[in-house]
């Protein structure tokens, strides 16, 4: 077996990594203590970030990469896969944490965006998670080489209410494709500006040719275990654990909702004196032009 | 098929696909369904993960104890970590201790690195085609333990007695050769 017999970076493997990942929780870290708590408590990877998403609206300003030091630092510390985030349209932070050697790229809505085009992903060897609120969207990123989708919801609010609806919208529409002919699947795909053969992969699985995850204002075990129940292959948590009362204790429950998310006595005995989730904000109160969601096309 | 987290419901596919109708897949989530399987699949995922679930539902302990008593298992990528005996450099996880080997969690590098290959592998007639993202390897092992491939000098998959143990993912390719040995495993027992 020669080395240079190896493909590296095939749809397969980007795919296939992502697919590792379901099942499990995917956890928002700032530091490499924050890691080794979320690798205790069972998460499938940790996402490196500068703040979480409910610091990063307060603090205002322009959101980047995080520092690189502190995302080795991270990958030093566990065996874990390690995602970091991007901004949208920034491949050259794409470029920098690939040669990190990071696992995943999240090109993230939650950071400032540099350019109203994303991130061309089919170029990296790296795989690429993108936010979506609906199913054109989702597509437009697979288009572009996204191996995993995450509903954008809304990052740092603690209110799951976006990403319950993305999810709803995500769905209904793979749902109506269903039993249409041809001609019915061009149209779709011209109305929701996405790749035809995409939108008749997805009528034929019934479900998005790439894993999806759920994200975006995910505080509990309870809203973990809804995202289940919608048929979410696994969740993303960000301030949700790092700004609750005791983390490494809302870390385990929600790890422990994900896999017992069908049964309501185990998730009643999982979310029993938890202390205190993340105060949150309700996301009535967000002005439109203040969401995150509505970063991206 | 333990069910806890991962690549579960393309296994449990690619397991119905080698099955084609003469048995059943059951997914395990929690404990009491491990006695009655007649084997035992566990999947790639996140190996630190799924051996968390492990012993949180005592689902380890039961299949430590059908492992003993010759049920065949078919362990994929984590899975192989899960049953070794010993996990190079790490003091935080505990393997089951099934497969007398010694593992080397992402011995191949990061992401970046995972790659498709075409291997040899003994027994079978023409190359396979096998997928390693962030892979283990077998870095050592007992006379017991039988070599069935190996890629850039490192071992990726063996098998002893009722234990396959395979550093790569036969549920993501459509070959099913490996399946096979193992479904004649459940057979013969």
């Amino acid at each position: 077996m020669e080395l240079d017999k190896l493909r590296f970076g095939t749809e397969l493997l980007k795919r296939g990594f992502a697919k590792m990942q379901k099942g499990g929780v995917i956890m928002d870290v700032t530091t490499a203590e924050q890691a080794i708590i979320a690798e205790e408590a069972g998460a499938v990877a940790v996402m490196a970030l500068h703040a979480v998403p409910a610091d990063i609206r307060k603090m205002g300003g322009v959101a980047r990469m995080a520092d690189p030091k502190i995302i080795q630092e991270i990958i030093d510390s566990v065996t874990i896969p390690v995602m970091a985030k991007v901004r949208i349209g920034h491949f050259v932070e794409a470029q920098i944490l690939e040669a990190i050697g990071v696992d995943m790229i999240d090109e993230s809505e939650v950071l400032t965006p540099v350019d109203e085009f994303h991130v061309i992903k089919s170029k990296f060897t790296v795989p690429f998670v993108c936010g979506a609120r609906n199913l054109g969207e989702a597509l437009r990123r697979i288009k572009e080489g996204a191996a995993m989708i995450r509903t954008k919801g809304e990052a740092g609010t603690g209110d799951v209410r976006e990403a319950v609806r993305h999810m709803n919208l995500i769905m209904g529409q793979i749902r109506t494709l269903e039993g249409m002919n041809e001609a019915e699947l061009t149209m779709t795909a011209r109305d929701i500006q996405a790749d035809y053969t995409l939108v008749c992969e997805c009528a034929e699985m019934q479900r998005l040719p790439v894993v999806n995850f759920a994200a975006g204002g995910i505080a509990t075990p309870a809203d973990a275990a809804l995202m289940m129940q919608m048929k979410a292959d696994g969740v993303f948590v960000g301030s949700g654990i790092f700004k609750s009362e005791n983390p490494s204790v809302m870390a385990r429950a929600i790890v422990d909702a994900v896999n017992n998310y069908d049964d309501p006595t185990k998730l009643f005995e999982i979310s029993k004196g938890l202390g205190d989730p993340m105060k949150g904000i309700d996301i009535g109160t967000i002005p439109e032009e203040e969401k995150l969601q509505v970063r991206g096309w | 098929m333990i069910g806890f987290q991962g690549a579960v419901s393309e296994h449990v596919s690619a397991m119905e696909r080698a099955l084609a109708g003469r048995g059943s897949v059951v997914e395990v989530r929690r404990s009491g369904v491990v006695p009655d399987c007649d084997g035992l699949v566990l999947p790639g995922g996140e190996s630190t993960t799924i051996s968390r679930h492990l012993d949180r539902t005592g689902t380890g302990e039961e299949i430590k104890h059908a492992a003993g008593s010759g049920v065949p298992i078919m362990a994929t990528c984590a899975g192989l970590v899960i049953i070794s005996s010993e996990v190079e450099r790490e003091t935080r996880f505990e393997p089951l201790g099934l497969l007398d080997v010694k593992v080397k969690r992402n011995a191949f590098g990061s992401q970046r690195e995972s790659f498709e290959a075409d291997i040899d592998v003994a027994g079978f007639q023409s190359p396979y085609h096998a997928v390693f993202i962030r892979a283990p390897a077998i870095t050592d092992r007992s006379d017991r333990v039988e070599v069935l491939a190996k890629v850039d000098g490192l071992t990726v998959a063996v098998r002893e007695e009722n234990l396959i143990g395979l550093a790569f993912h036969p549920e993501l390719t459509t070959d099913l050769r490996f399946h096979d040995i193992f479904l004649d495993l459940v057979r013969e027992g």
